[in-house]
């Protein structure tokens, strides 16, 4: 396929975050975060509820403005050059993205025509995603009626039609069965192959992260808490440590707030679960 | 509009990309949006459907009743003709204000996320939304052009006074709509949103020369109608649905009043867009 090819020239970082910090009030919901993405990683981003990844992540997607600080991806600033970073990501959210009142070529169709892809491409690339992640013969059924992971891979067709630089995967994993969190994986690992773009993703299994990551950060109440691949955040817990014991060892015990994990997200969160599960 | 260039789906530089180009994708997302969700109701018309019912009553029931009572229309128009008019207002009234709720719901979903991630500007997002809006209220035009004909009101079919109607319509619910988006990024919640809509569609609705002219409102009355959009539509559409119908305003200034007060509510509604996001 002649679209296989990486096209763009592309900056050996992917994510530069910079005393990236935002406060809600008093909270500081991520507090002065300074990190390193590497170009072609899958790079995971663990830690408790509440710890600020996701607003770590609405912050690089350009949802939300920073407080202060600064990040730039694939070179373009989130806050100078907010539709230019828009261009050049893709965001599949924790919660249900897809409309499942459309169906899965409808909600491709949308996409596509947001992000600009040129009318005599749309239909072959659509079908092609569509076909590699598995969705040709339900293209035409309601999203809505889609399993869990079925829809995990339409949001994940959508978020990459045009080839974003770095696709920020908000917990995909979420409320899927074993069986649909291996395909979900897959497919993300062939993207990160077939087009050499970085994926960063946040997950509460930890035996995910632990096989499927380059690097993971540990985001402990709005801070980085340590950096590394897997192997080096576990040597430093111990010889025959998990990534849980990782977790468990380096969040600290008061963390437990009751600041961002408070009852609407939960609310949302779960419906999440409950709407992909 | 025809575009240039062969990568526009590959990351591309704002610089390489002509005036022309991102006005063609401007165009685009707009009716991308749209598209979607004239998508949706083709998959669902039942809504459109339900929706017939109220200006039926209105038309039928208040309608005929308030037809006996003499010198409410004013010069030579039957009071059905000159409540019709007002239904069909009314009508696209109704499905626009509660259009800010589809909002909500998507935020709450995180459709809206995908949407404000999209690198389409926030504005093309609102009209495309307010142009669905029209979309709708287009279908709600049908019902009441057939059931003003069965009732024998002097409805005019000529073409271009029927185009002048869509686009009255078309107009009507983007404002409305837009109005309602509005609302939508302030409330937040449903349940908020519907306490809001209700109290908000009535003074609307009656604060306007829908079922009655202004000539007989109290002047305080009159003056908050003067100030009302609805006024204006109404008055284009009377002017432009009926044989005999004419305007109080001008079709000019009626069109003028319901783009600017658009163009407005667009801007700001842009901006509180993009914060849903939070």
């Amino acid at each position: 396929m002649p679209d296989d090819q990486a096209d763009a020239p592309i900056p050996d970082a992917a994510v530069q975050a910079f005393t990236l910090t935002r406060k809600f009030g008093d909270l500081t919901a991520v507090d002065r975060v300074t990190l390193t993405i590497n170009q072609g990683e899958i790079f995971g981003l663990i830690g408790p509820n509440g710890a600020g990844k996701s607003t770590l992540i609405k912050m690089l997607t350009t949802l939300l403005p920073p407080t202060s600080g600064s990040a730039k991806i694939a070179g373009y600033d989130i806050v100078a050059q907010p539709a230019e970073v828009r261009r050049h990501i893709g965001y599949v959210p924790q919660l249900l993205s897809a409309d499942g009142s459309l169906t899965g070529y409808e909600n491709m169709l949308l996409s596509a025509r947001l992000y600009g892809i040129p009318r005599r491409e749309r239909t072959e690339r659509i079908t092609e995603a569509l076909a590699r992640m598995g969705l040709s013969e339900v293209a035409s059924h309601l999203a809505g009626q889609y399993s869990g992971g079925m829809i995990r891979r339409l949001e994940i067709a959508q978020s990459f039609l045009h080839r974003p630089v770095v696709l920020f995967l908000d917990e995909p994993t979420v409320g899927l069965d074993p069986g649909a969190r291996e395909t979900v994986w897959e497919h993300v690992l062939d993207l990160r192959d077939r087009f050499q773009r970085t994926m960063i993703v946040t997950s509460h299994h930890m035996d995910e992260i632990d096989k499927f990551c380059d690097r993971i950060a540990l985001i402990d109440r709005g801070r980085i808490a340590a950096v590394g691949t897997p192997a080096e955040l576990k040597a430093r817990v111990g010889p025959d440590a998990t990534l849980d014991d990782v977790f468990l060892q380096l969040v600290a015990e008061t963390s437990e707030t009751e600041t961002e994990g408070n009852y609407g997200e939960i609310r949302r969160e779960r419906r999440a679960a409950s709407e992909h599960g | 509009m025809a575009k240039s260039g062969a990568n526009v789906g590959q990351p591309v530089s704002m610089v390489d990309r002509s005036v022309g180009q991102a006005l063609g994708d401007y165009v685009i997302q707009t009716l991308g949006v749209a598209a979607a969700e004239v998508q949706k109701l083709y998959h669902d018309p039942l809504e459109l459907l339900t929706r017939a019912v109220q200006p039926v009553l209105w038309l039928m029931l208040f309608g005929e009743v308030m037809a006996r009572v003499r010198g409410v229309a004013p010069g030579n128009i039957p009071y059905l003709d000159f409540l019709s008019a007002g239904i069909l207002a009314q009508s696209a009234l109704f499905v626009a204000i509660f259009y800010g709720i589809s909002a909500i719901w998507e935020h709450d979903l995180g459709v809206l996320q995908r949407y404000l991630v999209s690198p389409a500007p926030r504005s093309a997002l609102v009209l495309g939304k307010a142009l669905s809006a029209g979309v709708r209220a287009l279908s709600q035009g049908l019902i009441v052009y057939v059931l003003a004909l069965l009732l024998g009101v002097g409805i005019s079919l000529n073409p271009l006074s029927i185009l002048g109607v869509a686009a009255a319509i078309m107009l009507g619910s983007a404002l409305f709509s837009t109005l309602s988006l509005i609302i939508a990024c302030i409330v937040k919640t449903r349940e908020r949103f519907m306490g809001i809509g209700q109290v908000l569609t009535m003074p609307i609705f009656f604060a306007s020369n829908a079922i009655y002219p202004l000539s007989l409102m109290p002047d305080w009355l009159r003056a908050v109608s003067h100030a009302n959009p609805l006024t204006y539509e109404v008055d284009a559409l009377r002017a432009l649905m009926l044989t005999n119908g004419t305007s109080d305003y001008g079709l000019l200034l009626d069109f003028a009043v319901l783009l600017a007060v658009t163009a407005a509510l667009t801007a700001i509604a842009a901006r509180m867009y993009g914060r849903m996001g939070y």
